[in-house]
This record gives C-alpha cells, sequence and structure tokens, in this order.
C-alpha cells in the first residue's frame, strides 16, 4: 500500500493536480507510518489506570480508544517513538524492540 | 502643445493648480497631462509641477523645460528660485504679487510678458484662507486664454465640494478681473 | 457608452478594480503605490465596494492574506512597489506555484540603497522569474485597461495564474490625464465572474501547497511554466475581443514606424512615449529609426519580438535597471539572447537610463541613436552604457 501511495503522487507534470494540490482529503491515512518503526509499545492493561495520557501525548494518533474505555496503540501508523511510555504515569507501557 | 510651469511652495496649492487646469483643459475636449516634479511632501519648501497641453495625444512625457508660461504662486520665490529659467522667449510670467508692473519688470528678462494679481489678499478676503490654488489660475487664464473660465466648473467642484468651490469660483472671478498685464 | 474622464491615473486604476469586483484587498501603503489603495479603502468604506480591506502589517502579510482569500475562491487584488515589492519576494512564487488568478498593480519605482522613492524598474526587474503574468503600460488609458484586462485573463481557466500590471510610479501613476472609464454594464460581458478551479471549500476539503519532494518539485515547477507560457493565447484572445468591443489594440510587442527602420529602440512602459516624439524628430530628418515596446513581458513575446525586428540593423535596448555585475540590463540581456538565432546577427547595444526618477527625455533618445549607430561604425564591442552618467 506504501509503494502504491507514492507511485500515485509521482506522475509526470502533465497529470499533476493543479499547482501540485492534493485533491483528497485525509489522503496521509494511506501512508502506513508503522513500518517505519525499530520497537513497538505493549501496554500492560492491568498496570493502566486508563488516565489517557498516552493518547493525549501520541504524535501520531495513533491510540485508539476502545467502547470499553482502555487504550491500544494502531500499528499501522505508530513509529514507534516511545512518548507514550515515556509519559505513562504507571509505567504500563513498555517499549519492545521490534525483531523480538 | 502648450507647456505651463508652476513654481509654489509645498502646501500651498500649486499641484491643485495643474490639477484643476489639467482637468478643465482635458473637459473642453483637448489633452493635457498635469503632473508635479514628484518628491517628498514638504510643507513650505519650493516645489513644482506642470500642465502640457495639446489638441492632440500628447507623446510626451518627460518633464517641461522649456515653459510657454510660467505661473508663480508665492512672491517670495523670486528671491531663492530662478523662475523664469527656459521660459520661452516673450512667453507669459504670471506672478501672485502685490506689486506693480513698473516695480516688477526691472529684475526681470525683457522679453518676458508679465501677469500680476495680488491672489493671496483676494483668496484671504474671499476664502478666510491664503490658498491661491484656483485663484491664481483666474490672472492665468486671462492672460493666455488657455482655458474657458467655464471649463473650471466640474473641476473645483469634484475637488472642493459645493461650498468651497463656489468661494473658489468666486476668487477666482476676482482675481480674473483684477489681474494687470504689462 | 465610455466617459471621457479627466482623471489621476492612479485613481482611474482603483476605478477598474472597482469595476472587476472584487472580494478582498490588502495592502500596505508605500510611495507612489498609496493613491490607488487610499481611494480603494474609501470606496470600500463608503460603501461603494463590496470587498473586505485587510490592513496588513506588512507587504509579506498584505500577499499572505490575499493568498488565503484567494485561495479560498475570492477575487482580490493589491498593490506594492519597490521595498514592499522585495518583502513579498518570497510569497510571490507561492501566488504563483499554487495558481491563484490573483491581480496587482506593481507602481515601479527603485530599490535601496540609496533610498529613493522616484521611478525605475530595478523593484520590478528583480521579480522576472516569479510565475506571474506581467504587463507595462505607457499611459493612464492601457493601465486603466490594463487591470480589467488582468481580471478577465486570470479568471480564464486555461491560465489560473496571478497577474502583474507594472505601471510606472509618479511618471504614470500621478498624473492627471483623459482616460475614458466604462459604465458597469458596458464592462460585465467582459469580465466573466471570478471563478477558479481549486478552492478551499470544508465541503471538499483538499490540500494546498503540500511539500514537494525531489521526486515531484521538477514537474511542479514546468507545471507553471507550461501554465504561464500557455497564457499567451488567453491573453491574446482577451486583447481581442478588448478591441472589438471597445476599439482599442494591444499587442504583446508595440511597433511605431518600424518600417524600413534601421535602427530600432526598445523600451517599455511611460518612457516609450517619450521615445516616440525622438522617433518623429528623427523621421523628420530622414534617418531610418523606428520603436519596439515591449507590453508583454511575461510570457516573454519571443516570436512577436522576433517579427518586428528581423530586418533592422541595430538595436538599442533601454533598461531602467542597472543589473550590478552583470553585462548589460535584464531586457537588454534577454532581448539579445532571443535574437541570436535569428540568420542575420543585428548589432544589440543596451542603454541604461532613468535609474532613481531621473528625468528621460527626447534628447536622451537622441544620444541613444547617435552612440548606437557610433558604436556599429566602429565595431565596438555590444557592452551596456549609462546615459547621462556624471563621471567626474
Amino acid at each position: 500500500m506504501v509503494e502504491k501511495v507514492e507511485k500515485r503522487a509521482i506522475v509526470g507534470w502533465r497529470n499533476l493536480a493543479l499547482g501540485c494540490a492534493i485533491l483528497e482529503a485525509g489522503s496521509s491515512t494511506q501512508l502506513l507510518t508503522g513500518t517505519w518503526r525499530l520497537q513497538h509499545p505493549v501496554i500492560d492493561q492491568q498496570l493502566c489506570n486508563r488516565c489517557g495520557l498516552c493518547y493525549i501525548y501520541c504524535p501520531d494518533m495513533a491510540i485508539i480508544k476502545t467502547p470499553a474505555g482502555a487504550y491500544e496503540h494502531d500499528l499501522n501508523y505508530c513509529k514507534g517513538c516511545g512518548i507514550c511510555a515515556e509519559e505513562c504515569p504507571k509505567k504500563a507501557i513498555t517499549m519492545v524492540e521490534e525483531e523480538e | 502643445m502648450i507647456e505651463i510651469r508652476f513654481h509654489g511652495r509645498g502646501g500651498q496649492g500649486a499641484v491643485t493648480s495643474c490639477e484643476i487646469l489639467s482637468m478643465a483643459i482635458i473637459e473642453e475636449g483637448r489633452f493635457a497631462q498635469g503632473f508635479a516634479s514628484f518628491g517628498p511632501e514638504r510643507r513650505g519648501a519650493p516645489v513644482l509641477a506642470f500642465v502640457r497641453a495639446g489638441q492632440e495625444a500628447l507623446k510626451l512625457r518627460e518633464q517641461v523645460y522649456n515653459p510657454d508660461y510660467v505661473v508663480v504662486l508665492d512672491p517670495t520665490l523670486l528671491r531663492i528660485v530662478d523662475v523664469t529659467s527656459g521660459l520661452k522667449e516673450g512667453g507669459w510670467l504670471i506672478l501672485n504679487t502685490k506689486k506693480s508692473i513698473e516695480d516688477t519688470r526691472p529684475k526681470l528678462r525683457a522679453d518676458l510678458k508679465l501677469a500680476l494679481v495680488d491672489a493671496t489678499g483676494i483668496s484671504r478676503r474671499v476664502l478666510n484662507a491664503p490658498i491661491v490654488s484656483v485663484s491664481i489660475l483666474g490672472a492665468l487664464i486671462r492672460a493666455t486664454g488657455i482655458v474657458d473660465l467655464k471649463s473650471l466648473e466640474k473641476p473645483v467642484l469634484r475637488r472642493f465640494g459645493t461650498l468651497l468651490a463656489r468661494r473658489n469660483t468666486e476668487a477666482l472671478m476676482e482675481t480674473y478681473w483684477q489681474t494687470i498685464m504689462g | 457608452m465610455p466617459t471621457r474622464t479627466p482623471i489621476e491615473v492612479s485613481i482611474a486604476i482603483s476605478k477598474a478594480v472597482q469595476q472587476a469586483d472584487v472580494d478582498v484587498i490588502a495592502a500596505y501603503p508605500i510611495t507612489p503605490q498609496t493613491h490607488i489603495v487610499e481611494h480603494l479603502s474609501e470606496l470600500v468604506a463608503d460603501g461603494e465596494l463590496q470587498a473586505a480591506f485587510i490592513n496588513v502589517e506588512s507587504e509579506h502579510s498584505a500577499l499572505s492574506a490575499v493568498i488565503g482569500a484567494a485561495a479560498a475562491g475570492a477575487s482580490t487584488f493589491t498593490a506594492s512597489c519597490s521595498q514592499g515589492l522585495a518583502l513579498m519576494h518570497e510569497i510571490l512564487f507561492i501566488a504563483a506555484s499554487l495558481r491563484l488568478p490573483i491581480v496587482m498593480v506593481v507602481t515601479t519605482r527603485a530599490l535601496s540603497g540609496p533610498i529613493s522613492i522616484w521611478n525605475d524598474h530595478s523593484d520590478i526587474m528583480a521579480e522576472r522569474d516569479i510565475g506571474w503574468l506581467q504587463v507595462f503600460c505607457e499611459t493612464g488609458q492601457e493601465a486603466y485597461d490594463a487591470v480589467l484586462q488582468a481580471f478577465r485573463i486570470v479568471r480564464d481557466p486555461k491560465v489560473q495564474l496571478p497577474m502583474m500590471v507594472n505601471v510606472d510610479g509618479f511618471n504614470l501613476t500621478h498624473v492627471i490625464e483623459p482616460v475614458y472609464l466604462f459604465e458597469q454594464e458596458e464592462i460585465r460581458d467582459y469580465l466573466p465572474e471570478h471563478r477558479q478551479l481549486l478552492r478551499l471549500d470544508i465541503d471538499h476539503p483538499l490540500t494546498m501547497g503540500p511539500v514537494g519532494v525531489p521526486e515531484v518539485y521538477t514537474e511542479a515547477k514546468k507545471q507553471v511554466d507550461a501554465a504561464l507560457v500557455g497564457a499567451k493565447p488567453v491573453v491574446l484572445a482577451a486583447w481581442q475581443e478588448f478591441a472589438e468591443r471597445y476599439g482599442r489594440f494591444y499587442q504583446p510587442v508595440e511597433t511605431y514606424q518600424v518600417e524600413g527602420a534601421e535602427i530600432i529602440l526598445l523600451t517599455m512602459g511611460v518612457i516609450s512615449r517619450t521615445a516616440m516624439s525622438a522617433v518623429d524628430r528623427l523621421r523628420a530628418t530622414g534617418k531610418p529609426v523606428g520603436l519596439v515596446r515591449l507590453r508583454l513581458w511575461r510570457p516573454f513575446p519571443l516570436e512577436e519580438l522576433r517579427n518586428c525586428v528581423r530586418h533592422a540593423k541595430i538595436i538599442a535596448v533601454i533598461d531602467r535597471h542597472l543589473s550590478l555585475g552583470a553585462h548589460g540590463g535584464p531586457v537588454c540581456l534577454e532581448v539579445r539572447a532571443a535574437l541570436y538565432d535569428l540568420p542575420e546577427r543585428l548589432r544589440i547595444f543596451g542603454f541604461v537610463l532613468g535609474l532613481g526618477g531621473r528625468d528621460v527625455t527626447v534628447a536622451d533618445f537622441l544620444e541613444i541613436v547617435d552612440r548606437a549607430e557610433h558604436y556599429a561604425a566602429a565595431g565596438q564591442p555590444e557592452e551596456y552604457s549609462l546615459i547621462g552618467l556624471r563621471e567626474v
């Protein structure tokens, strides 16, 4: 899918949108930035007090609030920056090397 | 083609004079350019403004170097500016002054024709202000017939509004009739 | 019927902007542009023009505000010159690259330093590569017409680019002269409704101005260049229809007495009229002198220029800007490059004059013709020279 998005943007000048505009909204969702990740977060739902700080701090909006009120990572977009783990007051998020 | 140079001091109305005169000429169906020797506005400093008039569309866009007529809005300028510089042989010098032809003539080139009027005095009395932008044109028109007095009506009205236009026209008529020539 | 009106050229320009029914004006005052925007702000304040007049803190902001408004689909206008235009510099490119139909009047004025408020072309010559259409004007009538035409041209779906109308500061903007002003109904059919192919719209969201990665940047630039070059037929059509409707003819390159001319003066802007007087005088003495004036500056009218001068022997190109460190003024360099491929080689000499408000006279043009002839006869290299320069 990543390849597809980039291929679509890289076109000849005759096919480029007017003024190099991007004509569809939310096109960035098609770019799965999760593939850039070197480590991923793991939430210990037992320790989590559902304060939502990770949700607020995540710069990529890659944390989803479930209907039950729990927080989960959307690994399609999580770049593995570790901010959620750093900010979690209960130390409920652990960063795990991607390779493991 | 007729070229006119106006000498005034910043704030005295030389540019307005040119504006009104050029507009009046255009109102008559002729062609004219009215423009100033552009610069920062400095009250009291000597300023130049120009009118160029012709029966056909004007090409020339340079400043006026050899005017047919020179109009001086302030008699004290004669002391600091060579107002007759480049003025054509036998050209008209229109002066706002209280002085007579006899007093004025000896200081000037002999070939020039003079038209004198105390425009300041008239404007002071009629307008309650020493603004001669319109009134000095009375002397110019009397001497040269450059434009019909009536053609000034529209430009003066546009520039000053009804009340001030009426007073300016009054002053204009007075300078027209009081102008002395020689 | 258009009314023959005695009017200051700046006011006639504001009248054209009013008649084009703009939605948004943003401007920062700078001499000699002020009369235009002051009058527009009066028209807006008096309710005679239904537009938003945005007072901003700088020219950088003026153009930025206009770009924002244009991106939202508004018909927009701004005006500036000199330091103000220079402060807009980086934003000028963005207006073109976003393909926004903005109209701007540049009341051309010298750039500092030393500080000068007077007329030359140094401000506009620094903006040759910005991707805007550009025309130069010689009279008040042309300036009024050009602003109306500009609104029509930028609104064309094939163009969608900003356009500059360059009017010599003071020497044209502040002159009172006769201008035929249209009644609103007369111009209505000529001016299309403002429309923009792409605009910011919350119901149809899109992104304007995304980053141009190296894989895209070249194509994005080519697109603007192709649009600018491709705008010429639209400009020609707009001028053609103007001529048919109103009887005033405009061409990308205008000529005067070029029939049989061996020496051609090449000028832009208001001094072209004085150059005509010089040509008249020289023709009266039997000298085969003609005049070519570039009206359309961007896109550059290559073919038209070649056709006008190909039978001449000597071209004297007049620049009103000194391109410091270059081997000639910008107009001269472009003209020389444009004519390089002609089968018959012309001698092309550059002359720079009228800098920082110095008056350009008939005598200057007579001297230029004299010098160009002399240089050609002496086989002198084609360098540029300054006219009226004091050596000591």
